[in-house]
Protein backbone atom coordinates (compact mmCIF):
# COMPACT_ATOMS: atom_id res chain seq x y z
CA UNK A 1 0.00 0.00 0.00
CA UNK A 2 1.19 3.29 -0.63
CA UNK A 3 -0.04 6.41 1.21
CA UNK A 4 -0.16 9.66 -0.19
CA UNK A 5 1.58 12.16 2.71
CA UNK A 6 0.56 15.46 2.36
CA UNK A 7 3.60 16.69 3.31
CA UNK A 8 5.80 14.34 1.85
CA UNK A 9 3.98 12.95 -0.62
CA UNK A 10 3.62 9.13 -1.84
CA UNK A 11 5.26 7.13 0.81
CA UNK A 12 5.41 3.32 1.44
CA UNK A 13 2.69 2.00 4.01
CA UNK A 14 6.26 0.11 5.41
CA UNK A 15 7.23 3.56 7.03
CA UNK A 16 3.47 3.39 8.80
CA UNK A 17 2.23 2.09 12.14
CA UNK A 18 -1.55 1.86 12.83
CA UNK A 19 -3.51 3.01 15.34
CA UNK A 20 -6.53 2.34 14.88
CA UNK A 21 -10.23 4.17 14.04
CA UNK A 22 -10.32 8.25 13.88
CA UNK A 23 -12.74 7.87 16.71
CA UNK A 24 -9.53 7.93 19.29
CA UNK A 25 -9.27 11.57 18.39
CA UNK A 26 -12.88 12.39 20.08
CA UNK A 27 -11.11 12.23 24.25
CA UNK A 28 -14.84 11.93 26.15
CA UNK A 29 -14.84 14.68 28.76
CA UNK A 30 -13.61 13.01 32.16
CA UNK A 31 -15.95 15.39 33.85
CA UNK A 32 -18.90 14.29 32.75
CA UNK A 33 -21.55 12.06 34.49
CA UNK A 34 -20.96 9.22 32.38
CA UNK A 35 -17.28 9.57 32.27
CA UNK A 36 -16.30 5.85 33.08
CA UNK A 37 -18.80 4.69 30.35
CA UNK A 38 -17.80 7.06 27.98
CA UNK A 39 -14.21 6.01 28.74
CA UNK A 40 -15.32 2.24 28.27
CA UNK A 41 -16.88 3.10 24.57
CA UNK A 42 -13.96 5.35 24.04
CA UNK A 43 -11.46 2.93 24.58
CA UNK A 44 -13.18 -0.46 23.91
CA UNK A 45 -15.51 -0.59 20.98
CA UNK A 46 -15.18 0.03 17.48
CA UNK A 47 -17.14 0.82 14.38
CA UNK A 48 -15.42 -1.71 12.32
CA UNK A 49 -16.63 -1.53 8.98
CA UNK A 50 -16.48 -3.31 5.89
CA UNK A 51 -15.91 -0.47 3.75
CA UNK A 52 -14.76 2.69 4.30
CA UNK A 53 -12.97 3.68 7.25
CA UNK A 54 -10.97 6.30 8.66
CA UNK A 55 -8.07 5.26 10.86
CA UNK A 56 -5.50 6.93 12.08
CA UNK A 57 -1.82 6.17 10.86
CA UNK A 58 1.78 7.51 12.21
CA UNK A 59 5.08 7.83 9.83
CA UNK A 60 7.33 6.37 12.33
CA UNK A 61 10.23 6.35 10.55
CA UNK A 62 9.74 9.48 8.20
CA UNK A 63 8.25 13.09 10.00
CA UNK A 64 6.82 11.34 12.90
CA UNK A 65 3.37 13.03 11.87
CA UNK A 66 -0.11 11.00 12.60
CA UNK A 67 -2.36 10.95 9.79
CA UNK A 68 -5.40 10.59 9.13
CA UNK A 69 -6.51 8.00 6.24
CA UNK A 70 -9.89 7.25 4.73
CA UNK A 71 -9.42 3.49 3.25
CA UNK A 72 -11.72 0.70 1.90
CA UNK A 73 -11.11 -2.15 4.40
CA UNK A 74 -12.47 -4.93 1.73
CA UNK A 75 -10.30 -3.27 -1.45
CA UNK A 76 -7.68 -1.45 0.65
CA UNK A 77 -8.12 1.77 -1.17
CA UNK A 78 -6.85 4.86 0.02
CA UNK A 79 -9.12 7.90 -1.12
CA UNK A 80 -7.78 10.86 1.37
CA UNK A 81 -4.88 11.56 3.62
CA UNK A 82 -5.03 14.06 6.41
CA UNK A 83 -2.91 15.30 8.90
CA UNK A 84 -4.67 14.59 11.69
CA UNK A 85 -4.00 17.86 13.35
CA UNK A 86 -5.60 19.72 10.92
CA UNK A 87 -8.78 16.89 11.67
CA UNK A 88 -8.60 17.57 15.26
CA UNK A 89 -8.41 21.36 14.92
CA UNK A 90 -11.46 21.27 12.60
CA UNK A 91 -13.28 19.07 14.71
CA UNK A 92 -12.41 20.82 18.09
CA UNK A 93 -13.51 24.23 15.83
CA UNK A 94 -17.37 22.41 15.05
CA UNK A 95 -17.39 21.64 19.26
CA UNK B 1 -24.34 -44.52 7.73
CA UNK B 2 -21.68 -45.13 10.23
CA UNK B 3 -17.81 -45.35 8.62
CA UNK B 4 -15.36 -47.61 9.32
CA UNK B 5 -12.67 -49.58 7.89
CA UNK B 6 -14.71 -52.68 7.24
CA UNK B 7 -17.16 -50.42 5.36
CA UNK B 8 -14.52 -48.56 2.88
CA UNK B 9 -13.35 -52.53 2.05
CA UNK B 10 -17.05 -52.84 1.05
CA UNK B 11 -16.98 -49.54 -0.97
CA UNK B 12 -13.94 -50.25 -2.57
CA UNK B 13 -15.17 -54.30 -3.96
CA UNK B 14 -18.53 -52.44 -4.73
CA UNK B 15 -17.03 -49.68 -6.88
CA UNK B 16 -17.82 -46.89 -4.40
CA UNK B 17 -21.92 -47.06 -5.26
CA UNK B 18 -23.24 -46.91 -1.41
CA UNK B 19 -21.33 -43.65 -0.30
CA UNK B 20 -23.99 -41.05 0.20
CA UNK B 21 -24.02 -37.07 0.45
CA UNK B 22 -22.88 -36.23 4.25
CA UNK B 23 -25.68 -33.91 5.09
CA UNK B 24 -29.35 -32.62 3.55
CA UNK B 25 -30.24 -29.77 1.84
CA UNK B 26 -33.20 -28.34 3.42
CA UNK B 27 -35.65 -25.79 2.77
CA UNK B 28 -36.01 -22.69 5.56
CA UNK B 29 -38.66 -23.38 8.27
CA UNK B 30 -40.79 -20.42 9.03
CA UNK B 31 -39.12 -20.66 12.75
CA UNK B 32 -36.56 -22.58 14.94
CA UNK B 33 -35.99 -22.91 18.68
CA UNK B 34 -32.56 -21.67 18.04
CA UNK B 35 -31.29 -20.57 15.04
CA UNK B 36 -27.11 -20.86 14.46
CA UNK B 37 -25.79 -17.69 12.31
CA UNK B 38 -22.50 -18.95 10.59
CA UNK B 39 -21.69 -22.44 9.06
CA UNK B 40 -18.15 -22.71 10.31
CA UNK B 41 -16.25 -24.78 12.87
CA UNK B 42 -17.96 -22.98 15.57
CA UNK B 43 -21.34 -23.16 14.44
CA UNK B 44 -21.58 -26.61 13.24
CA UNK B 45 -19.87 -27.69 16.78
CA UNK B 46 -22.81 -25.55 18.27
CA UNK B 47 -25.64 -27.32 16.60
CA UNK B 48 -23.69 -30.57 16.47
CA UNK B 49 -23.86 -30.43 20.62
CA UNK B 50 -26.91 -28.70 21.14
CA UNK B 51 -28.82 -31.40 19.13
CA UNK B 52 -26.34 -34.28 21.07
CA UNK B 53 -25.47 -33.33 24.83
CA UNK B 54 -28.56 -30.66 25.20
CA UNK B 55 -31.16 -32.77 23.23
CA UNK B 56 -32.35 -29.76 21.52
CA UNK B 57 -34.77 -30.45 18.52
CA UNK B 58 -35.35 -27.48 16.21
CA UNK B 59 -32.01 -25.92 15.00
CA UNK B 60 -30.96 -24.32 12.40
CA UNK B 61 -27.47 -23.33 10.82
CA UNK B 62 -27.59 -20.29 8.28
CA UNK B 63 -24.82 -20.07 6.70
CA UNK B 64 -24.20 -17.21 3.65
CA UNK B 65 -21.79 -18.68 1.15
CA UNK B 66 -21.27 -23.18 2.17
CA UNK B 67 -20.19 -24.51 5.28
CA UNK B 68 -16.74 -25.08 6.03
CA UNK B 69 -15.45 -21.86 3.84
CA UNK B 70 -14.40 -19.28 6.22
CA UNK B 71 -11.89 -19.45 8.42
CA UNK B 72 -12.00 -23.15 9.40
CA UNK B 73 -10.81 -24.04 6.05
CA UNK B 74 -8.41 -21.11 6.36
CA UNK B 75 -6.27 -21.66 9.19
CA UNK B 76 -3.02 -23.74 10.14
CA UNK B 77 -4.82 -26.35 11.51
CA UNK B 78 -3.03 -26.66 14.80
CA UNK B 79 -4.47 -27.88 18.46
CA UNK B 80 -2.95 -27.05 21.75
CA UNK B 81 -3.63 -26.24 25.54
CA UNK B 82 -1.05 -24.29 26.23
CA UNK B 83 -2.37 -21.20 27.97
CA UNK B 84 -1.36 -19.26 31.06
CA UNK B 85 -4.08 -17.16 32.37
CA UNK B 86 -7.20 -18.79 34.38
CA UNK B 87 -9.87 -17.25 31.96
CA UNK B 88 -7.80 -19.32 29.65
CA UNK B 89 -6.40 -22.33 30.42
CA UNK B 90 -9.66 -24.52 31.70
CA UNK B 91 -11.18 -23.74 28.61
CA UNK B 92 -8.70 -24.61 25.94
CA UNK B 93 -7.51 -27.80 28.12
CA UNK B 94 -11.26 -29.16 27.62
CA UNK B 95 -11.08 -28.43 24.27
CA UNK B 96 -7.55 -30.32 23.83
CA UNK B 97 -9.39 -33.52 25.50
CA UNK B 98 -12.77 -32.57 23.23
CA UNK B 99 -10.29 -32.84 20.59
CA UNK B 100 -8.61 -36.13 22.07
CA UNK B 101 -11.76 -38.18 22.15
CA UNK B 102 -13.40 -36.38 18.65
CA UNK B 103 -13.15 -39.02 15.67
CA UNK B 104 -14.91 -41.43 17.85
CA UNK B 105 -17.82 -38.71 19.05
CA UNK B 106 -19.00 -38.06 15.52
CA UNK B 107 -17.49 -41.07 13.65
CA UNK B 108 -15.53 -39.30 11.43
CA UNK B 109 -11.83 -38.88 10.18
CA UNK B 110 -10.23 -35.87 11.42
CA UNK B 111 -6.40 -37.02 11.85
CA UNK B 112 -6.22 -35.49 15.07
CA UNK B 113 -2.32 -35.59 14.96
CA UNK B 114 -0.97 -34.88 18.30
CA UNK B 115 2.48 -34.87 17.11
CA UNK B 116 3.70 -31.72 19.54
CA UNK B 117 4.03 -28.02 19.88
CA UNK B 118 7.58 -27.01 20.79
CA UNK B 119 7.99 -23.23 21.91
CA UNK B 120 11.56 -22.27 21.35
CA UNK B 121 12.97 -19.94 23.77
CA UNK B 122 16.34 -17.61 22.91
CA UNK B 123 17.47 -16.33 26.32
CA UNK B 124 17.20 -16.75 30.34
CA UNK B 125 13.93 -14.60 29.99
CA UNK B 126 12.14 -16.22 27.97
CA UNK B 127 13.40 -19.67 29.82
CA UNK B 128 11.65 -18.15 32.81
CA UNK B 129 8.71 -17.34 31.35
CA UNK B 130 8.34 -20.70 29.69
CA UNK B 131 9.13 -22.30 33.22
CA UNK B 132 6.15 -20.08 34.53
CA UNK B 133 3.78 -21.09 31.66
CA UNK B 134 4.36 -24.67 31.56
CA UNK B 135 3.55 -24.94 35.60
CA UNK B 136 0.38 -23.14 34.67
CA UNK B 137 -0.40 -25.52 32.13
CA UNK B 138 0.37 -28.28 33.85
CA UNK B 139 -1.59 -26.53 37.11
CA UNK B 140 -4.63 -26.53 34.38
CA UNK B 141 -4.42 -30.29 34.01
CA UNK B 142 -2.17 -29.89 30.40
CA UNK B 143 1.14 -30.83 29.78
CA UNK B 144 4.03 -29.19 29.83
CA UNK B 145 8.04 -30.03 29.57
CA UNK B 146 11.03 -27.79 29.77
CA UNK B 147 14.09 -28.91 26.91
CA UNK B 148 17.40 -27.63 26.98
CA UNK B 149 19.39 -26.89 23.84
CA UNK B 150 20.20 -31.02 23.74
CA UNK B 151 16.80 -31.66 23.77
CA UNK B 152 15.66 -29.44 21.38
CA UNK B 153 18.35 -30.85 18.60
CA UNK B 154 17.29 -34.04 19.23
CA UNK B 155 14.17 -33.35 17.86
CA UNK B 156 14.96 -30.40 15.19
CA UNK B 157 18.90 -31.21 14.31
CA UNK B 158 18.32 -28.76 11.44
CA UNK B 159 17.33 -25.91 13.36
CA UNK B 160 19.87 -22.56 13.27
CA UNK B 161 20.71 -22.79 17.02
CA UNK B 162 23.96 -20.99 16.87
CA UNK B 163 21.93 -17.84 15.49
CA UNK B 164 24.44 -14.72 16.73
CA UNK B 165 21.66 -12.80 18.06
CA UNK B 166 19.21 -15.77 18.69
CA UNK B 167 20.66 -18.46 19.57
CA UNK B 168 18.04 -21.49 20.38
CA UNK B 169 18.75 -22.06 24.40
CA UNK B 170 15.66 -24.65 24.91
CA UNK B 171 11.65 -24.72 24.46
CA UNK B 172 8.72 -25.55 26.25
CA UNK B 173 7.15 -28.60 24.73
CA UNK B 174 3.69 -29.74 24.68
CA UNK B 175 3.42 -33.27 23.76
CA UNK B 176 -0.18 -33.43 23.12
CA UNK B 177 -0.41 -30.48 21.02
CA UNK B 178 -0.70 -31.20 17.03
CA UNK B 179 -2.58 -30.87 13.93
CA UNK B 180 -5.85 -31.74 12.85
CA UNK B 181 -6.77 -31.98 9.05
CA UNK B 182 -9.26 -28.96 9.60
CA UNK B 183 -12.34 -29.24 6.69
CA UNK B 184 -12.63 -32.81 8.10
CA UNK B 185 -13.90 -30.90 11.61
CA UNK B 186 -16.56 -28.26 9.35
CA UNK B 187 -17.84 -32.08 7.28
CA UNK B 188 -17.32 -33.99 10.77
CA UNK B 189 -19.63 -31.80 12.41
CA UNK B 190 -21.70 -30.96 9.78
CA UNK B 191 -22.89 -34.88 9.25
CA UNK B 192 -23.06 -35.17 13.17
CA UNK B 193 -25.66 -32.31 13.07
CA UNK B 194 -27.28 -33.18 10.27
CA UNK B 195 -28.10 -36.84 11.43
CA UNK B 196 -29.66 -35.16 14.58
CA UNK B 197 -31.87 -33.31 12.42
CA UNK B 198 -30.28 -29.79 12.43
CA UNK B 199 -31.08 -28.45 9.21
CA UNK B 200 -28.04 -26.56 7.70
CA UNK B 201 -29.31 -23.87 5.08
CA UNK B 202 -26.19 -22.60 2.85
CA UNK B 203 -26.54 -19.81 0.57
CA UNK B 204 -28.65 -17.76 2.82
CA UNK B 205 -27.26 -14.38 3.95
CA UNK B 206 -28.54 -12.47 7.38
CA UNK B 207 -29.99 -9.23 6.34
CA UNK B 208 -30.89 -7.74 9.65
CA UNK B 209 -32.47 -8.71 12.79
CA UNK B 210 -36.20 -8.41 13.50
CA UNK B 211 -36.03 -6.54 17.31
CA UNK B 212 -38.58 -5.59 18.89
CA UNK B 213 -38.61 -4.31 22.99
CA UNK B 214 -34.97 -5.24 23.38
CA UNK B 215 -36.12 -9.15 21.78
CA UNK B 216 -34.83 -11.04 19.01
CA UNK B 217 -37.34 -12.45 17.53
CA UNK B 218 -35.99 -13.87 14.20
CA UNK B 219 -33.65 -12.58 11.05
CA UNK B 220 -34.19 -11.40 7.96
CA UNK B 221 -32.31 -13.39 5.50
CA UNK B 222 -31.89 -13.27 1.51
CA UNK B 223 -34.16 -16.58 1.46
CA UNK B 224 -36.90 -14.73 3.61
CA UNK B 225 -37.62 -14.02 7.35
CA UNK B 226 -36.63 -17.31 9.32
CA UNK B 227 -38.38 -17.01 13.19
CA UNK B 228 -35.92 -18.09 16.20
CA UNK B 229 -36.89 -17.88 19.82
CA UNK B 230 -32.75 -17.75 20.33
CA UNK B 231 -30.46 -16.43 17.69
CA UNK B 232 -26.71 -17.39 18.48
CA UNK B 233 -24.20 -15.60 15.86
CA UNK B 234 -21.08 -17.58 15.53
CA UNK B 235 -19.21 -15.51 12.52
CA UNK B 236 -15.91 -15.02 14.10
CA UNK B 237 -13.68 -12.41 11.08
CA UNK B 238 -16.94 -11.10 10.59
CA UNK B 239 -18.73 -10.11 13.39
CA UNK B 240 -18.25 -6.41 13.45
CA UNK B 241 -20.22 -6.43 10.30
CA UNK B 242 -22.85 -8.73 11.01
CA UNK B 243 -23.59 -7.47 14.92
CA UNK B 244 -23.92 -3.89 13.61
CA UNK B 245 -26.81 -4.70 12.07
CA UNK B 246 -28.15 -5.15 15.26
CA UNK B 247 -27.09 -1.73 16.27
CA UNK B 248 -23.98 -3.22 18.72
CA UNK B 249 -20.52 -2.16 18.56
CA UNK B 250 -18.00 -4.79 19.95
CA UNK B 251 -14.71 -4.59 21.29
CA UNK B 252 -13.59 -6.34 18.32
CA UNK B 253 -11.52 -5.07 15.01
CA UNK B 254 -11.12 -7.12 11.68
CA UNK B 255 -7.97 -7.75 10.75
CA UNK B 256 -6.26 -9.92 8.19
CA UNK B 257 -3.36 -12.98 8.85
CA UNK B 258 -1.71 -14.65 6.19
CA UNK B 259 -0.59 -18.58 5.69
CA UNK B 260 1.58 -20.03 3.24
CA UNK B 261 2.72 -23.64 2.47
CA UNK B 262 5.53 -24.87 0.36
CA UNK B 263 6.11 -27.56 -1.73
CA UNK B 264 5.27 -30.50 -0.96
CA UNK B 265 8.38 -32.72 0.86
CA UNK B 266 9.98 -35.71 2.61
CA UNK B 267 8.98 -35.68 6.56
CA UNK B 268 11.47 -33.53 7.97
CA UNK B 269 9.11 -31.62 10.57
CA UNK B 270 7.97 -34.11 13.39
CA UNK B 271 5.64 -31.38 15.44
CA UNK B 272 5.42 -27.71 15.46
CA UNK B 273 7.95 -25.15 16.25
CA UNK B 274 7.18 -21.63 16.97
CA UNK B 275 10.02 -19.41 16.66
CA UNK B 276 10.90 -17.19 19.73
CA UNK B 277 12.58 -14.66 18.40
CA UNK B 278 10.41 -13.68 15.41
CA UNK B 279 6.80 -14.16 14.39
CA UNK B 280 7.04 -17.68 12.70
CA UNK B 281 5.25 -21.03 13.12
CA UNK B 282 5.83 -24.41 11.13
CA UNK B 283 4.67 -27.68 10.53
CA UNK B 284 4.25 -30.02 7.86
CA UNK B 285 1.23 -31.08 6.77
CA UNK B 286 0.43 -35.09 5.48
CA UNK B 287 0.75 -34.38 1.80
CA UNK B 288 3.96 -33.20 3.01
CA UNK B 289 4.30 -29.22 2.15
CA UNK B 290 5.46 -27.32 5.70
CA UNK B 291 2.36 -24.89 6.59
CA UNK B 292 3.57 -21.35 8.39
CA UNK B 293 2.26 -18.26 9.64
CA UNK B 294 3.56 -14.97 10.84
CA UNK B 295 2.27 -11.67 11.99
CA UNK B 296 -1.40 -10.05 11.16
CA UNK B 297 -0.77 -7.46 8.46
CA UNK B 298 -1.90 -5.02 11.02
CA UNK B 299 -4.90 -2.95 9.34
CA UNK B 300 -7.90 -3.30 9.38
CA UNK B 301 -9.56 -5.46 6.81
CA UNK B 302 -12.19 -7.35 5.35
CA UNK B 303 -10.41 -8.73 2.53
CA UNK B 304 -9.40 -12.18 2.31
CA UNK B 305 -6.10 -11.61 1.22
CA UNK B 306 -2.26 -9.99 2.25
CA UNK B 307 0.20 -7.79 1.68
CA UNK B 308 3.70 -8.70 0.36
CA UNK B 309 5.90 -6.86 3.37
CA UNK B 310 4.44 -9.31 5.78
CA UNK B 311 5.41 -12.28 3.20
CA UNK B 312 8.71 -11.18 3.34
CA UNK B 313 8.77 -10.87 6.72
CA UNK B 314 7.64 -14.21 7.49
CA UNK B 315 9.70 -15.81 5.34
CA UNK B 316 12.94 -14.05 6.55
CA UNK B 317 11.86 -14.61 10.35
CA UNK B 318 11.32 -18.62 8.55
CA UNK B 319 15.20 -18.40 7.47
CA UNK B 320 16.98 -17.34 10.18
CA UNK B 321 15.60 -20.16 12.34
CA UNK B 322 15.33 -22.44 9.74
CA UNK B 323 17.99 -21.97 6.93
CA UNK B 324 17.17 -24.82 5.22
CA UNK B 325 13.94 -22.76 4.11
CA UNK B 326 15.80 -21.08 1.75
CA UNK B 327 16.16 -23.77 -0.62
CA UNK B 328 12.54 -24.71 -0.20
CA UNK B 329 9.72 -23.07 -3.08
CA UNK B 330 6.36 -21.75 -1.27
CA UNK B 331 3.59 -22.87 -2.77
CA UNK B 332 0.81 -20.61 -2.05
CA UNK B 333 -0.28 -18.25 0.53
CA UNK B 334 -3.71 -16.98 1.58
CA UNK B 335 -5.25 -14.79 4.44
CA UNK B 336 -8.39 -15.18 6.72
CA UNK B 337 -10.01 -12.17 8.61
CA UNK B 338 -9.78 -12.84 12.21
CA UNK B 339 -12.09 -10.89 15.19
CA UNK B 340 -8.97 -9.13 16.86
CA UNK B 341 -10.30 -8.77 20.51
CA UNK B 342 -9.64 -5.66 22.62
CA UNK B 343 -7.49 -8.23 25.10
CA UNK B 344 -6.81 -11.16 22.73
CA UNK B 345 -9.04 -13.36 24.36
CA UNK B 346 -13.17 -14.31 22.70
CA UNK B 347 -16.37 -13.81 23.52
CA UNK B 348 -19.22 -16.19 24.57
CA UNK B 349 -22.15 -14.53 26.30
CA UNK B 350 -25.46 -12.96 25.84
CA UNK B 351 -26.09 -9.77 24.43
CA UNK B 352 -27.92 -6.84 26.18
CA UNK B 353 -30.79 -7.60 23.43
CA UNK B 354 -32.89 -10.96 24.68
CA UNK B 355 -32.89 -13.73 22.49
CA UNK B 356 -29.65 -12.72 20.80
CA UNK B 357 -26.25 -14.46 22.27
CA UNK B 358 -22.95 -13.93 20.44
CA UNK B 359 -19.75 -16.01 19.98
CA UNK B 360 -16.80 -14.56 18.38
CA UNK B 361 -13.57 -12.90 19.23
CA UNK B 362 -11.32 -15.34 18.63
CA UNK B 363 -8.48 -13.71 17.35
CA UNK B 364 -6.06 -16.29 15.68
CA UNK B 365 -6.67 -18.80 17.93
CA UNK B 366 -10.46 -20.25 16.98
CA UNK B 367 -9.38 -23.50 15.15
CA UNK B 368 -7.96 -25.21 18.21
CA UNK B 369 -11.16 -23.55 20.36
CA UNK B 370 -13.45 -25.18 17.82
CA UNK B 371 -14.96 -28.26 20.25
CA UNK B 372 -14.79 -26.38 23.35
CA UNK B 373 -16.53 -23.04 21.74
CA UNK B 374 -19.05 -25.43 20.01
CA UNK B 375 -20.09 -26.81 23.47
CA UNK B 376 -19.77 -23.86 25.58
CA UNK B 377 -22.04 -22.18 23.32
CA UNK B 378 -24.47 -24.69 23.10
CA UNK B 379 -24.91 -25.04 26.77
CA UNK B 380 -25.37 -21.34 27.16
CA UNK B 381 -28.34 -21.19 24.58
CA UNK B 382 -29.93 -24.30 25.58
CA UNK B 383 -29.56 -23.14 29.37
CA UNK B 384 -29.34 -19.51 29.48
CA UNK B 385 -26.18 -20.11 31.78
CA UNK B 386 -22.60 -19.97 31.04
CA UNK B 387 -20.60 -23.37 30.61
CA UNK B 388 -18.30 -23.15 33.55
CA UNK B 389 -15.23 -23.14 31.98
CA UNK B 390 -16.40 -20.22 29.70
CA UNK B 391 -17.60 -17.91 32.35
CA UNK B 392 -15.04 -15.32 31.55
CA UNK B 393 -15.70 -14.45 28.59
CA UNK B 394 -18.03 -11.45 29.11
CA UNK B 395 -18.69 -9.32 26.54
CA UNK B 396 -18.58 -6.37 29.83
CA UNK B 397 -15.82 -7.54 30.82
CA UNK B 398 -13.52 -4.39 29.50
CA UNK B 399 -15.97 -2.11 31.54
CA UNK B 400 -15.87 -4.66 34.82
CA UNK B 401 -12.23 -4.72 34.21
CA UNK B 402 -11.91 -8.42 34.24
CA UNK B 403 -9.78 -8.66 31.12
CA UNK B 404 -7.99 -11.45 29.79
CA UNK B 405 -4.68 -10.33 28.47
CA UNK B 406 -2.24 -13.43 27.75
CA UNK B 407 0.46 -10.69 26.07
CA UNK B 408 -0.17 -8.10 28.25
CA UNK B 409 -0.73 -5.37 25.29
CA UNK B 410 -3.31 -3.37 26.31
CA UNK B 411 -6.40 -2.83 23.77
CA UNK B 412 -4.30 -2.76 20.59
CA UNK B 413 -5.83 -5.44 18.53
CA UNK B 414 -3.20 -5.32 15.67
CA UNK B 415 -0.70 -6.30 18.57
CA UNK B 416 -2.42 -9.79 20.34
Amino acid sequence: MIINHPLLGPRDAQEFTYLGDVSLLDRPDWQSETAAQDFHDYMYLRDNPAGVHRELWFHEIGDRSWLVVTRNTVTHEITNVELARDVARQRGAEK
Amino acid sequence: MRYSGLRVIKEALTGHKGWKPHWRDPEPKKHYDIVIIGGGGHGLATAYYLAKKYGEKNIAVIEKGWIGGGNVGRNTTIIRSNYLLEGNGPFYELSLKLWEGLEQDFNYNAMVSQRGILNLVHSDAQRDAARRRGNAMILNGSDAELLDQDGVRALYPFLNFDNQRFPIKGGLLHRRGGTVRHDAVAWGYARGADSRGVDIIQNCEVTGFKIEDGKCLGIETSRGFIGATKVGCAVAGSSGRLMAKANMRLPIESHVLQAFVSEGLKPVMPGVITYGAGHFYCSQSDKGGLVFGGDLDGYNSYAQRGSLPVVEDVIESGISLIPALGRVRMLRGWGGVMDMSMDGSPFIDKTHIEGLYFNGGWCYGGFKATPASGLCFAHLLSTDTPHEVAKAYRLDRFMSGHMIDEKGQGAQPNLH
